[in-house]
């Protein structure tokens, strides 16, 4: 199967002297991770099919330094950001949309005070516009009826107050939202957060992305529906953990739409 | 002789409110160790933070028990203390009841007072059983062993003992129980005056009388030494909380400087550096509370370990050895000691060749944390532990180069070729094409 999709770099943009609407931030996870690089096709044909005007920065994209920072190392990080504002004010960015919960945090809260001020927004807020504007329809299709629940990214929620837009989305699907007992300002970190994600956990007597997906599983979900790639990565470990990838599977806000719409 | 017990009470009163100036001051003094932050924009945000959230005890209903309890108390002990308006006054000037002669609405007052107590009473009565006959496991942890634990029943104990003397007091006292308005429950502890001789009644109700606002006073001065601090500070530390989006981690102002040097190409890297008159060089990150912001230093003051924080932090949860509580309170226990170290060498710190990092807080507690906000999100009163374990990891890596090994690795990467693996930067256009 040979797929076109339709990714135009910022500098083609520029060099046919067009500003497009949105930039897509596909972070390191998204340009890189085999399961993370499927969420961003999946939004990737959402956007082609909402005939949506957007450019990425293709090799010109580097890592924004959130995990640098929250490992502690600030001249890292301060340095990946000022290279990255660099760019992203030569282009003249204005509205920046990434699937991943991380970049949306740190470009939206910590470039500001670098010099890189940009309105920032999260994949499921911008798809949440696109559908309120009218530009995108969702049907239920193939998740019509199911039991879907939707893990909370820490930097999405609690780091940014961004619980309504992914569950506004699930519930076009004509789904079933069921909330894991810890859900919204209450959710439980999927472990991977702080750099924890490069990093083996400390000793103690659980991992914390099990903990989580007993949290999911005991919802009798079909679906874990998550909203960044590395929480999708921790809960389908841990639903791997509990011996349960026959009957659970872990998806993208993005991928549930964009198959849904069978795109 | 006839002003003697006006004159013992001035000196009673004049002793406790001066001992009590004098650890606000070495409290104030404390929590200035800690660096300059700014935290004075946004007034109407932060007066709405206070009213809401220390007024208000807005956080607090997230878990519906321990707030009614906490409710009743709160409120029991803010409106019972306008008693001691009057204790005052009739100690100064040997006056009796002063504000009787407001008559029924005095009863009223008193009334709903004697109400509340016995409530503040079966509310401590019951925060004790969870304390110390369930197991609720915030309580249990090992955090709380020794002083914490004593010094969390000790408040309770005082309770009691404060509640009892008031309703002993009013029990006793026959011109108020002649008036019979606002003796609800003292009415029924009232002496009969077949077992009590007059002169004992009054003997009864003068002790009761004494020691209840000694008990006040004593209280009081208790509560530099205790978690009970957080009465008073929990104003100003949701005043001061930080406003920002939680995810919002502050920019280190000393190495954006250094960046920009290194990232200009103008710069001259073997130009001298402007030297700024008396400047401190720089520390990146917090091994010692010094090192800490005031904000976080009176953070640490306004913890009153009630452990909420520890309850919902996720690696705590899977048995790790982090507590953000523990980290609250082990920055106030080494404030303390430095601040003793100062008192000790006549204001000035003497290195004592401790810190808080490794003597109190370890790096296995520092890289169990997830920064997911849980702790942050969860304590009643704002407290941030999050950031100071930020700023401790940034000591650890920045000064000391000791991440774990696979943090470097990421970070190397990076560094290399812009991604937290190994993938060359050049190729991060291809998922494009695969499929």
């Amino acid at each position: 199967m040979s797929e076109v999709l339709n990714v135009p770099t910022m500098a083609e943009m520029m060099a046919q002297g067009k500003q497009p609407e949105v930039l897509f931030w596909v972070g390191c996870a998204g340009s890189f991770d085999d399961r993370a690089k499927k969420i961003t096709k999946a939004f990737v044909r959402i956007l082609n099919r909402a005939n949506v005007e957007f450019a990425v920065l293709g090799t010109e994209e580097s890592c924004t330094g959130d995990p640098a920072k929250r490992a502690g190392n600030e001249f890292l990080f301060q340095m990946q950001a000022m290279m990255n504002i660099e760019v992203l004010n030569a282009y003249e960015a204005k509205k920046i949309v990434t699937a991943c919960p991380h970049c949306f945090n740190t470009l939206k809260n910590e470039y500001p005070e670098l010099g890189g001020t940009y309105e920032v927004v999260h994949h499921t807020e911008f798809l949440k516009q696109l559908l309120d504007s009218g530009r995108l329809t969702i049907e239920g299709g193939q998740f019509k009826g199911k039991k879907i629940t939707f893990h909370d990214p820490c930097y999405l929620g609690r780091a940014n107050n961004v619980y309504e837009a992914p569950r506004d989305l699930i519930q076009k699907l004509d789904a079933e939202l069921v909330e894991m007992k810890r859900s919204r300002a209450n959710g439980l970190c999927c472990g991977a957060g702080g750099a924890q994600m490069f990093k083996e956990p400390e000793n103690g007597n659980k991992d914390i992305n099990v903990e989580r997906t007993e949290d999911a599983l005991e919802t009798k979900a079909e679906i874990i529906a998550a909203g960044c790639p590395f929480c999708n990565t921790m809960m389908t470990d841990g639903v791997k953990a509990k011996e349960q990838e026959g009957n659970v599977k872990v998806m993208d806000v993005a991928e549930l739409i964009a198959n849904a719409q069978d795109l | 002789m006839l002003y003697i017990d006006n004159i013992l009470f001035a000196i009673i009163l004049i002793a406790g409110i001066g001992f009590f100036a004098q650890n606000v001051k070495k409290l104030k003094r404390n929590i200035n160790l800690g660096r300059d932050v700014n935290r004075t924009d946004n007034s109407s945000a932060r007066w709405k933070n206070m009213t809401m959230i220390a007024l208000g005890q807005s956080k607090m209903v997230k878990r519906p028990i321990a707030a009614f309890l906490h409710l009743i108390v709160y409120v029991g002990f803010i409106i019972i203390n306008l008693e001691v308006l009057e204790i005052i006054i009739d100690g100064l000037f040997g006056t009796h009841r002063v504000f009787s002669k407001m008559g029924s609405f005095y009863g009223f007052l008193i009334g709903s007072f004697e109400v509340l107590a016995v409530l503040v009473l079966v509310a401590v009565a019951a925060f004790w059983i969870r304390r110390n006959v369930l197991s609720i496991g915030r309580f249990r942890s090992a955090d709380l062993n020794g002083a914490p634990k004593k010094d969390a029943n000790t408040i309770l104990y005082f309770e009691v003992v404060l509640m009892s003397l008031f309703l002993i007091m009013n029990a006793f006292d026959l011109h108020f129980q002649d008036m019979n308005s606002g003796n609800i429950i003292s009415q029924f502890l009232a002496p009969s005056p077949d077992t009590f001789s007059l002169e004992a009644v009054t003997i009864i109700e003068r002790t009761a009388w004494w020691l209840h606002i000694v008990g006040i006073l004593i209280f009081l001065n208790y509560l530099y030494y205790s978690k009970h601090l957080h009465i008073l500070l929990a104003f100003p530390n949701t005043y001061f909380a930080d406003l920002n989006a939680k995810g919002k981690f502050d920019n280190l102002e000393s190495v954006t400087k250094e960046v920009k040097l290194m990232m200009d190409p103008n710069a001259d890297p073997f130009a001298a550096q402007p030297v700024e008159e008396n400047a401190v060089p720089s520390k990146f990150g917090a091994s010692d509370v010094q090192d800490l912001n005031w904000v976080q230093l009176l953070n640490a003051y306004t913890c009153t370990e009630c452990g909420r924080c520890t309850s919902s932090c996720p690696a705590n949860q899977t048995g790790k050895k982090l507590s953000p509580r523990k980290i609250m309170m082990d920055t106030r226990d080494r404030l303390e000691e430095v601040g003793k170290n100062i008192d000790a060498n006549k204001g000035v710190f003497v290195p004592d060749g401790k810190s808080l990092l490794n003597d109190y807080i370890t790096t296995e507690e520092l890289w169990a944390c997830t920064s997911c906000n849980a702790c942050v999100e969860e304590c009643p009163v704002n407290i941030s532990p999050l950031s100071i374990i930020m700023d401790m990891r940034r000591y650890l890596v920045m000064e000391q180069s000791a991440a774990p090994q696979s943090l470097n690795a990421m970070m190397t990467n990076i560094e290399n070729n812009g991604a937290p693996w190994q993938y060359n930067q050049m190729d991060r256009l291809n998922w494009k094409d695969e499929n």
